[in-house]
């Protein structure tokens, strides 16, 4: 039997004003603005653009809003805004090497070439709740110290320093630069190229990467690499427009690279050295830069000879995952309504237990 | 502002340099400049402002092969003025005024007034730019970690 139901247009229309007003909270309270967002909830504008895969503070402030401050919804609102706009045009690769430095440390050396710089961080803070920031008064404006001179221009990347001993493995371009792996105009396809593989997971979900990141530390993957280096600030953009046949600086973005170093004892063909993991993401994305540089190394057991036996090493388990817009659409969906689904399934149920029984009463009587 | 200088004798050099100037412009600097010209030239759109998407790509290991990590919006206009000059803006962002007056200063750029405006326009705006960015750099450097070694008391002196 098909029963067709329709209805329930006013139950969400009504709804649609009850998250509105929820959204509001007290009217006596004043509202948040978009920008308030943008300059004082940072780091969540950080997380949503990285995720939602598109650099643009308003933008993103704007879904956090919306989304009443759920990050994933947000994350989602971006990634369909995003289909609404066109291409342009594939940027040059961001050159890191020449980034405006914010923040530039090193877990493997203490004496880099342009020092260990801490700039904006909490890692040195108590993790003590902080009840200024709940005064009445608020902060103020606190103003931050300047030194002198600004920081020396030239940061060569760590893992530059150990290229020049034959150290680390080194990354070279495979000449491949015109046929980049974009993830969204193809589908996903096995095995993965490693451009492929960086571009889910910069995209990927920061506590799902965290977590496989983690279980590979703890020995699901056999890494516990050096943080060879975290470096964060602006990276200038630059695009080659048909019209003009030459590169212009369109502006730039902050990003945040990590650098993983691990060991390698080497195969038959390569003599002991270490390899790399890579993060990039958009923002001031720490944790997830340093997650992703843990699972881009571990899904590069194949190509280095490693047996992958854990869940972090399986590209395709990974890959499928990683992607907090289709997780939650595919686990939201069960709240949508299944129920004929549901009343076929109870229909079987009620048939099976009639077999059962009929079953047990014949044994008794046997 | 990383445009490459391809020598003093290129003139798309040149024009990169100008361009990326005027793509880290407030659209405020950019109106008080347009506003600020003794004569308006009269201009056509040959490409209305347009919002729309740039891939941007890393490089594995940041020197390896290139990959996409995500998109950013960025604003494009074309015009141009009645003598022929035809000027280009791609910047970031979604400021539409903003990418019109940048494509207005670079069809500008293109000609006898370009002395004159590099000095009261261009130089003006990349010495903001370049103080902001030295300011960030001088606060990054106050975070710097001096490192000094204890003197241990069993050490043999």
């Amino acid at each position: 039997m098909y029963v067709a139901v329709k209805g329930g247009e006013k139950a969400i229309l009504n709804s649609h004003r009850l998250i509105a007003e929820t959204r509001r909270g007290n009217p006596d309270v004043p509202e948040i603005s978009a920008e308030q967002i943008a300059e004082q909830l940072g780091l969540a504008v950080d997380r949503v653009m990285a995720e939602g895969s598109i650099y643009d503070r308003g933008l993103a402030a704007l879904a956090i809003k919306q989304a009443q401050g759920d990050l994933v919804e947000a994350i989602f609102l971006l990634r369909a805004y995003r289909t609404t706009l066109p291409r342009f045009a594939n940027a040059q690769p961001v050159d890191t090497a020449r980034m405006l430095v914010r923040r530039r440390i090193s877990a493997a050396y203490k004496d880099i070439p342009g020092g260990q710089v801490l700039g904006p961080t909490y890692d040195y803070t108590h993790r003590l709740l902080d009840f200024a920031l709940a005064a009445e008064t608020g902060v103020g404006t606190p103003e931050a110290a300047e030194a002198e001179e600004p920081l020396d221009p030239h940061m060569p990347r760590v893992a530059e320093i150990l290229d020049e001993e034959g150290l680390v493995e080194r990354e070279h371009t495979d000449g491949q630069e015109a046929a980049v792996f974009d993830l969204t105009r193809e589908p996903m396809s096995f095995p993965a190229g490693r451009d492929q593989r960086l571009q889910n997971l910069a995209r990927g979900d920061e506590g799902f990467l965290l977590a496989l990141g983690y279980s590979v530390q703890r020995g699901y993957g056999g890494n516990h690499p050096f943080a060879g280096e975290i470096r964060m600030g602006e990276v200038s953009v630059e695009i080659v427009p048909e019209e003009l046949g030459f590169a212009i600086d369109i502006g730039d973005v902050v990003v945040t690279e990590c650098q993983m170093i691990n060991q390698f004892t080497g195969s038959k063909d390569t003599p002991p050295q270490f390899t790399r993991g890579y993060g990039l993401a958009f923002g001031h994305n720490e944790r997830k830069v340093m997650a992703m540089a843990l699972v881009d190394r571990a899904l590069r057991a194949r190509e280095l000879g490693e047996t992958a036996a854990y869940p972090a090493q399986d590209e395709e388990f990974v890959l499928y995952h990683a992607d907090n817009v289709e997780a939650s659409g595919f686990v939201s969906h069960l709240k949508l309504p299944h129920y004929v689904d549901f009343q076929a399934e109870l229909n079987l149920i009620r048939k099976l237990r009639r077999e059962h029984e009929e079953r047990h009463r014949k044994e008794a009587a046997e | 502002m990383t445009a490459q200088p391809k020598g003093p004798a290129d003139p798309n050099a040149e024009r990169a340099r100008w361009m990326a100037v005027l793509a880290r412009a407030t659209r405020h600097e950019l109106e008080a400049a347009w506003q600020g010209l003794g004569a308006r030239p009269p201009y056509a759109f040959l490409r209305q402002p347009e919002i729309g998407l740039v891939m941007v790509r890393g490089r594995a290991g940041g020197t390896g092969s290139p990959f996409n990590f995500g998109e950013m919006t960025v604003t494009r206009c074309t015009v141009r003025l009645e003598d022929g000059r035809v000027g280009h803006c791609y910047a970031a962002g979604r400021d539409k005024r903003k990418a019109e007056l940048a494509a207005l200063f670079d069809a500008l750029m293109q000609g006898g007034e370009a002395a004159r405006l590099q000095e009261t326009v261009i130089a003006p705006i990349a010495r903001r730019v370049a103080e902001q960015r030295r300011r960030v750099s001088r606060k990054a450097a106050a975070t710097k970690v001096d490192f000094f070694t204890l003197v241990r008391g069993d050490n043999p002196q």
